[in-house]
């Protein structure tokens, strides 16, 4: 009973804390993500290395065409910017603006309360997981995400996906999703937990660059950081700071309105931890 | 003034009074056997129906949930509609019986019985879909917290925990609600029975002798479990409305959404009803029971209902159009403008226009045209359900996943195998379990003396000059 109180008043003093300063949650580490859009050329190697790192299933041109694909990471691509217009007749020809969109790992995710049995939650890594063996698929995460970035295996693609011996090259570090299971984007938590193992083993805290997640390591332009936003002294914490972008906030005051950093939807107060920088462009 | 005008006069009483208690039984005792060819036509037809969403389900179970045309942002679409839609075809059963019970609508009796057959049959029904729409459903059980070796609970947060709760408990209670309402008569019925009905009444009538003590005590029970049906009815609409109303989504995220549904659940019960009232009373001549003056109280009550249905969708609009939520905004007027918008206008006319057709007498005394305009009324009402889930889904908030999907087999079949077995169920029960019910029915019926003497009642009509009741062709064979 005592501990059932406990747990209550831990609870309020945690949420009130997190109400007086945003963001606050007792977590080990706050991984999150910078991308830097004026770097991004769409070249889809990220999206690539997402699907051989995580096992991704290919799942071939109809399937991708009724929008039942399973690209973690995926390349969106706008022609029609505010800033040039879309009746500006040199748009096609200009290219279009990409955004990689991922799962922002929210801290107040709105995945997290619908599911019914507890399938997705926050790690103290910071990190949105989702436990595939805990899943039913009531595929209510999906419908209550805003950004649509959960994948749900409509179709049990191990049979088909990867037949022998292509199944050779898939990951061991991480499962293999039959049918009926959401998924979704980890921050490469297989590589998180690896270099957390080995700090542990050689006897040292972890430190910045231990962690390089699949999409950041292929980026040949360097787009994409990762990192604890809560070492100070990491490169993401560094940007984030730099770009006078703060979690807890669904509106930023920046003294600098030239800065380039900003969130995706984060009016609707779900606090995404992936910061994206404007892409600069000449009108 | 003879007896005879007495009877062909416009009715103004709910229903005949003169019928005797001894004809109440034989009526609806004759309703439970030999059930004609129509009666089997309409079973195969349900099996069909059922057999075939066994079938998609099978199917649905071995590949996946591709077939049923769902896609990454679509993926609810018509399971969950349909779902709102069954659940809300149950409060019919619950208001009539229950509010009306204790309001005491009188007019409510000879029809209360087999709407509270649909609130059950209708919550088994809709009790399917949020099953069969998982994409592990050999899981389903994860949602309820059992005892597990793991220690491990469901999440309370989540509405469709609440479901889970909600609905089992409101199935539970409305089980009990129609069996225990239905005690007196399963005496009737054990009674007159032969074969193995005889031996079913017997065990489900416990031992029913009518007795005072016995009558005291079912009314109390009866009572009792009406007003713990009447909160659970409005909650668990309410509840069920939450799966939209508590997630973030544009045309989701509304106020007003516990009570549009609670409306909208007595809105399509209602006209429910009134369809299988007509059926009813055409194909087992309940012509005394189901009467014009009670079907024109249902009528009104559709209306006003629908009315409240209509109010709550404005306001909906309204607080939308007016207010700064540009999303929400989006997908109203891609309801009224988009891909959709066929079905949003034929909600708007079936659910909102159509029922002011309640308002003529004509329409009223005329089964055939009603029949329709109540199937259509529910028509309205499922597009309504489809309208809720789906345009809100094919915006939503991110620009990528703006996407039309219309369903695929697995889901119509689903769809229309929930009719089937709804059907299934309605069919068997009709035939083994009274339709009407007998005793209270035979409250309606006011009867100065149990035999009649024909010289007795000359003596009167001679000196009152009002008709005594008519002496029955068969002479009364004690009963209850």
């Amino acid at each position: 009973m005592s501990s059932l109180l406990g747990n209550i008043f831990k609870g309020w003093s945690d949420y009130t804390k997190s109400i007086e300063d945003g963001g606050h949650h007792q977590y080990e580490h706050m991984y999150a993500m910078v991308i830097d859009l004026d770097k991004c050329t769409g070249c889809n190697a990220c999206s690539t290395a997402c699907y051989a790192e995580n096992n991704l299933a290919p799942v071939g041109e109809d399937l991708f065409g009724a929008r039942q694909a399973m690209h973690w990471l995926r390349i969106e691509r706008y022609f029609d910017e505010p800033d040039v217009g879309e009746a500006d007749a040199d748009t096609q020809s200009r290219g279009a603006s990409f955004l990689p969109m991922m799962c922002q790992h929210c801290n107040a995710a709105p995945c997290e309360p619908v599911c019914p049995v507890s399938a997705t939650y926050h790690t103290p890594d910071g990190l949105n997981a989702q436990i595939y063996n805990r899943c039913i698929g009531s595929r209510y995460c999906a419908n209550n995400c805003p950004y649509r970035v959960r994948y749900f295996n409509f179709y049990d693609h191990p049979q088909t996906a990867w037949p022998a011996p292509m199944d050779q090259q898939l990951n061991p570090d991480i499962s293999v999703r039959s049918k009926g299971v959401m998924e979704k984007c980890t921050f490469c938590i297989q590589r998180t937990r690896a270099a957390r193992d080995l700090a542990k083993r050689e006897g040292r805290e972890m430190k910045d660059g231990d962690v390089q997640t699949a999409c950041q390591q292929t980026c040949p332009t360097s787009a994409i950081l990762f990192g604890d936003l809560l070492d100070e002294s990491s490169a993401v914490a560094k940007a984030w700071k730099r770009q006078q972008v703060m979690l807890g906030k669904y509106k930023q005051d920046k003294a600098n309105p030239e800065l380039r950093g900003y969130r995706v939807f984060e009016e609707l107060n779900v606090d995404p931890k992936v910061l994206y920088l404007e892409r600069v462009r000449e009108v | 003034m003879s007896p005879q005008k007495h009877l062909t006069q416009e009715q103004t009483k709910d229903i005949d009074e003169n019928i005797a208690w001894a004809k109440i039984n034989t009526d609806v005792l004759r309703s439970m056997q030999n059930p004609r060819r129509g009666y089997w036509v309409a079973m195969a037809i349900s099996v069909c129906l059922f057999s075939v969403m066994i079938f998609a389900e099978v199917y649905q179970y071995n590949v996946g949930m591709g077939p049923s045309g769902l896609n990454t942002s679509h993926m609810w679409d018509l399971y969950i509609s349909t779902f709102v839609f069954w659940i809300g075809m149950s409060h019919s059963g619950t208001l009539l019986s229950a509010i009306l019970h204790l309001v005491h609508a009188d007019w409510r009796k000879p029809i209360y019985r087999f709407a509270e057959a649909m609130t059950t049959f209708s919550l088994m029904t809709a009790g399917i879909f949020p099953i069969i729409h998982l994409g592990r459903v050999w899981n389903f059980h994860w949602v309820m917290p059992y005892v597990s070796d793991r220690g491990i609970w469901p999440n309370f947060r989540s509405p469709l925990v609440w479901d889970a709760f909600a609905i089992t408990t409101y199935l539970t209670s409305s089980v009990l609600f129609l069996y225990i309402g239905m005690i007196p008569d399963l005496a009737i019925c054990r009674d007159n029975a032969t074969g193995w009905r005889k031996t079913l009444y017997t065990w489900l009538s416990l031992g029913w002798r009518g007795d005072d003590r016995q009558w005291r005590n079912f009314r109390f029970t009866y009572l009792m479990i009406a007003c713990l049906l009447i909160p659970l009815a409005v909650s668990v609409h309410s509840i069920v409305s939450m799966d939209f109303a508590m997630s973030i989504m544009p045309g989701w995220h509304v106020t007003t959404f516990p009570p549009y549904f609670v409306a909208g659940a007595l809105y399509s019960g209602c006209a429910a009803i009134i369809t299988l009232f007509i059926l009813l009373r055409y194909f087992f001549k309940f012509e005394q029971y189901m009467t014009f003056p009670i079907l024109d109280k249902v009528c009104k009550l559709t209306f006003v209902i629908a009315m409240v249905w209509t109010y709550l969708n404005l306001v909906e609009f309204a607080s939308v159009w007016y207010g700064h939520d540009i999303p929400s905004k989006e997908v109203l007027i891609a309801k009224a403008t988009g891909p959709y918008s066929p079905f949003f206008w034929g909600m708007m006319i079936f659910g909102s226009a159509l029922p002011f057709a309640l308002l003529s007498q004509w329409v009223r005394r005329n089964m055939y045209v009603l029949f329709f305009v109540s199937i259509f009324l529910n028509v309205g009402m499922w597009l309504e359900r489809w309208m809720i889930v789906t345009p809100t889904l094919s915006l939503g908030y991110h620009p990528q996943a703006f996407n039309i999907m219309w369903p695929g087999w697995v889901e119509w079949a689903m769809v229309g195998g929930s009719f089937g077995w709804f059907g299934m169920l309605f069919l068997i029960f009709v035939k083994v379990f009274p339709c009407v019910s007998m005793y209270e029915v035979k409250e309606m019926v006011f009867h100065r003396k149990r035999t009649v003497y024909e010289d007795v009642d000359e003596m009167m009509e001679l000196h009152s000059g009002v008709p005594g009741p008519k002496a029955p062709s068969t002479p009364p064979t004690g009963g209850q």
